[in-house]
């Protein structure tokens, strides 16, 4: 069990994270306190052009380790600390410190970037890169999540998408690294759930040079977002089709042209098929989508207004925040809820 | 001089329950049971007997009952009986040993050693009977991705797919010629793979002319013998396998006895009737990997690209890299062929000590073919010893797309694995093309048998799936994480890609 929320401002209105800490506080059912996290959009309109590296530490030598690889392959504008919030319920937190960075190589930034942190964090004991993307950043660690927004200072960070997460962990261990989101470059995503396909998805990303480092099984969805729709170009919905691909006997119903998608869909992406119990949120830098397995084993329910779409676990982490009129529906399984920016490209 | 024939079986007849009604004489291929006009009495010889049981089980009055024989020689740990009775046969005769079906010595099984996972609390486990269970397998290359157009808000599928084959269980039937089996168990198997919609394999034999009305079920083999290999026949199934080698014999070819060689088989084989059908060690235009290819895309090219190209080899030491070339050499679809594998015929030697076990191979082929990104441009067909559907479900965790069956097969169709395939006396009228024997197996109620493994596989399969909260098969191929070894070493676990239990 764990708990997801989150919100998007479709005319991005950046909007204050206490928005997000009250609605993930409404959940601290589903969590356990050994993880939380945030992640928000909008957040560092002044270096917008730069990757913002967020980095977690186990000690000095791995900062000292990782930084010499920053310096050596990243031009560095600014870091700095992760402004943080003394609080007795957090604990022994890692050193956590933020960089903004350009690749110095100008081929393909996102993929050079995308390479330095499976470098360090494959290679680097004891660093792990928890966020790298531009004008966005993740916020996470061993916690409630509403201790974590405390620590984190999330209050003082205004964003137009926001997600968050309640963690009880029961498959991987409880550490910092482990917690929600889970980022790579804009995509962020918080899941519910337990991967059975593991296994398999792990190795299916290997073959596209992708490592899973962080010992949970949410890290593959990220990569495997990244890989559809950023490198095979499959659109969002497509894409979210293949994570949570239509019953066979469904794709016999279907118009012939269809049918020929589906059924490719499926042959060429088999080991992509995320199985198991899931709800995940993901966000990127032009919205925000839900989805489900393909047989709805954890909650998922979603609210729209005229500027404003919310997806969460519950019911009351919607309603906390949310208009008293405004509809709440619960979205089918396998069905993705896609919620884009107005002006946002796909 | 002659050495004394010391029987394998002991003969148990129960005189009071036996009526002298003499079914048992007939039943016997091998003339073990005879009528003592003296005594008035049936009677067996025991040295002829090879413990295939077909008289116990037919036996009215179940007087027979065949059983190891107790009398041994002096116990000796290096000298077992078998190597024994084995100089004896040689010293007698001068000829290589001969034996038929899969190497039955105790090696490793791995398949023994691994444990499947299932789901408690944290996810649900699935149940088939009420939520919907996917096997469907799609057998041939894959594109690395898909290309996706949108058009007027509606996505357009650009890319092109090479044909694919879609089969409802991810068994098949091995391939076992025609004329190693005679013609009511190819209609059988043939039938069978109809009605479940998989596949079954011609073998080496050439295709019977009754037969071609199961063409999208069939793969045609193409072996190095070249045995009935012409056009139509290469256009009648929806695959063709060139096989290099199988698991009972790797390096050696083909051996059709002259005996088996009847009128109908000789027109199907192309060869005249009574000669031996003797397949090369080695295809003779086939003497590196770019030979391979050139065989491969000559077969494709004959059949306009419609047909996938299976190729077959033995598993052995080298099996990843051969593997691999064999996908860069333009394969649909591999098929590794563990030491297990069965045979009609083999040298005693061979199918013994040649080979390995085909979980290993999966594994390291799987892996390899991953390592270097080619893994989706093939399927993987593994055989040789599939026992039951967890033999399946690990054979499919290990990296294989699908299995091919045939002892299991022909098991189902009676065979007691007498290990005698080529004597061509086969008593459950299997591997036997002898006109009265082969009465004895029915196409439809064979192909009944055959139809109901393979479906009671695949109900357990489903079972196994949903216990472990997976509902497509996809999602257990190549995923190691659901195996865990049980008594393994650090080495054999690290071949198999898998932890041990209790990690």
């Amino acid at each position: 069990m764990c708990g997801l929320t989150g919100f998007l401002h479709k005319k991005r209105k950046e909007i204050s994270g206490d928005l997000i800490a009250t609605s993930i506080t409404n959940m601290r059912e589903r969590g356990n306190g050994l993880g939380g996290g945030f992640a928000a959009y909008g957040i560092y309109p002044e270096y917008s052009d730069f990757y913002a590296l967020h980095i977690m530490y186990e000690d000095n030598l791995s900062k000292a380790e990782t930084e010499t690889i920053l310096k050596e392959n990243l031009y560095i504008a600014y870091q700095e600390i992760i402004p943080q919030r003394q609080t007795p319920f957090i604990s022994t937190p890692p050193i956590l410190k933020r960089y903004f960075v350009k690749p110095k190589s100008a081929l393909s930034p996102d993929d050079e970037i995308v390479k330095e942190v499976m470098n360090i964090n494959l290679h680097v004991k004891g660093a792990f890169v928890f966020s790298s993307g531009k004008n966005m950043g993740v916020f996470k660690g061993v916690g409630f999540a509403e201790d974590l927004a405390n620590f984190f200072r999330i209050d003082e960070y205004k964003g137009y998408i926001w997600i968050a997460h309640t963690r009880f962990p029961t498959n991987t261990p409880g550490w910092w690294g482990g917690a929600h989101p889970f980022a790579l470059l804009d995509w962020a995503i918080v899941h519910n759930g337990e991967i059975s396909s593991y296994g398999i998805n792990k190795r299916y990303l290997e073959m596209f040079g992708y490592h899973c480092c962080l010992l949970t099984d949410t890290e593959v969805v990220a990569y495997l977002l990244d890989l559809l729709i950023r490198r095979h170009r499959l659109p969002i919905e497509i894409a979210c089709k293949v994570l949570a691909p239509p019953f066979w006997d469904e794709i016999e119903r279907m118009s012939e042209d269809e049918k020929k998608l589906y059924k490719s869909l499926r042959i060429v992406y088999g080991s992509a098929l995320l199985n198991g119990p899931f709800a995940i949120l993901f966000s990127f830098k032009d919205g925000l989508v839900g989805l489900n397995d393909r047989i709805k084993l954890r909650p998922l329910v979603c609210a729209e207004t005229k500027d404003m779409a919310f997806m969460a676990s519950e019911e009351c982490a919607i309603r906390a925040i949310c208009d008293k009129d405004a509809k709440i529906y619960v979205p089918r399984a396998g069905e993705p809820v896609i919620v884009r920016l107005e002006g946002g490209t796909d | 001089m002659r050495v004394r024939e010391y029987p394998d079986f002991f003969i148990y007849r129960d005189e009071k329950r036996c009526t002298n009604c003499k079914l048992c004489i007939k039943e016997c291929s091998y003339g073990v049971h005879f009528y003592d006009k003296k005594t008035k009495r049936v009677l067996s010889d025991e040295s002829k007997c090879v413990g295939c049981k077909r008289c116990e089980v037919m036996c009215p009055t179940h007087a027979l009952s065949i059983q190891k024989n107790p009398s041994s020689f002096r116990e000796n740990a290096l000298w077992t009986e078998t190597y024994i009775k084995n100089i004896y046969k040689q010293a007698e005769t001068g000829g290589v040993l001969l034996t038929g079906m899969g190497n039955p010595l105790p090696y490793p099984i791995y398949w023994d050693k691994m444990l499947l996972d299932a789901c408690q609390v944290t996810n649900p486990s699935i149940d088939p009977l009420r939520e919907p269970m996917e096997i469907r397998t799609f057998l041939g290359r894959k594109p690395d991705a898909l290309e996706v157009e949108k058009k007027a808000g509606k996505n357009i599928l650009k890319t092109h797919l090479p044909p694919q084959i879609m089969i409802d269980y991810p068994v098949l039937f091995a391939a076992m010629s025609y004329g190693a089996l005679n013609l009511n168990v190819h209609r059988a198997l043939a039938k069978a793979a109809e009605e479940l919609n998989i596949l079954y394999n011609t073998g080496e034999g050439g295709l019977h002319p009754e037969l071609y009305k199961y063409g999208k079920h069939t793969i045609v083999q193409c072996a190095s013998g070249r045995f009935g290999v012409h056009p139509k026949y290469l256009k009648a199934g929806v695959a063709i396998e060139i096989k290099i080698g199988q698991g009972a014999k790797p390096g050696i070819g083909g051996h059709l006895p002259g005996e088996k060689v009847d009128k109908e088989i000789s027109k199907t084989r192309m060869i005249p009737v009574g000669t031996d059908a003797l397949s090369p060690a080695p295809h003779h235009d086939i003497y590196s990997i770019e030979d391979l290819k050139q065989l491969i895309y000559a077969l494709k090219e004959a059949t306009e690209y419609q047909k996938l190209v299976f190729v077959k080899i033995a598993a052995v030491h080298n099996v990843a890299a051969i593997a691999s070339g064999i996908v860069r050499a333009g394969a649909d679809a591999i098929v590794i062929d563990g030491f297990r594998g069965g045979t009609g015929a083999a040298p005693t030697m061979v199918r013994d000590y040649v080979g390995i076990p085909i979980e290993l191979a999966i594994a390291v082929v799987d892996d390899r073919l991953r390592k270097e990104g080619i893994r989706n441009q093939v399927s993987i067909i593994a055989s040789g010893g599939i026992r039951c559907s967890a033999d399946v479900v690990k054979a499919i965790a290990l990296g294989a797309d699908a299995v091919y069956i045939g002892t299991a097969a022909l098991i189902a169709l009676g065979c007691t694995l007498c290990q005698h395939c080529y004597t061509g006396k086969c008593p459950w009228g299997i591997a036997t093309n002898d006109q009265k024997l082969r009465k004895r197996i029915n196409p439809e109620k064979g192909s009944q048998r055959l139809i109901n493994l393979v479906k009671a596989w695949g109900h357990e399969i489903k079972e196994m799936l949903g216990a472990m909260g997976i509902n497509a098969l996809e999602s257990l191929r190549g995923n190691r994480e659901r195996l865990r070894g049980i008594g393994l070493n650090e080495k054999e676990l690290s071949i198999l890609g898998i932890k041990h239990a209790g990690e």
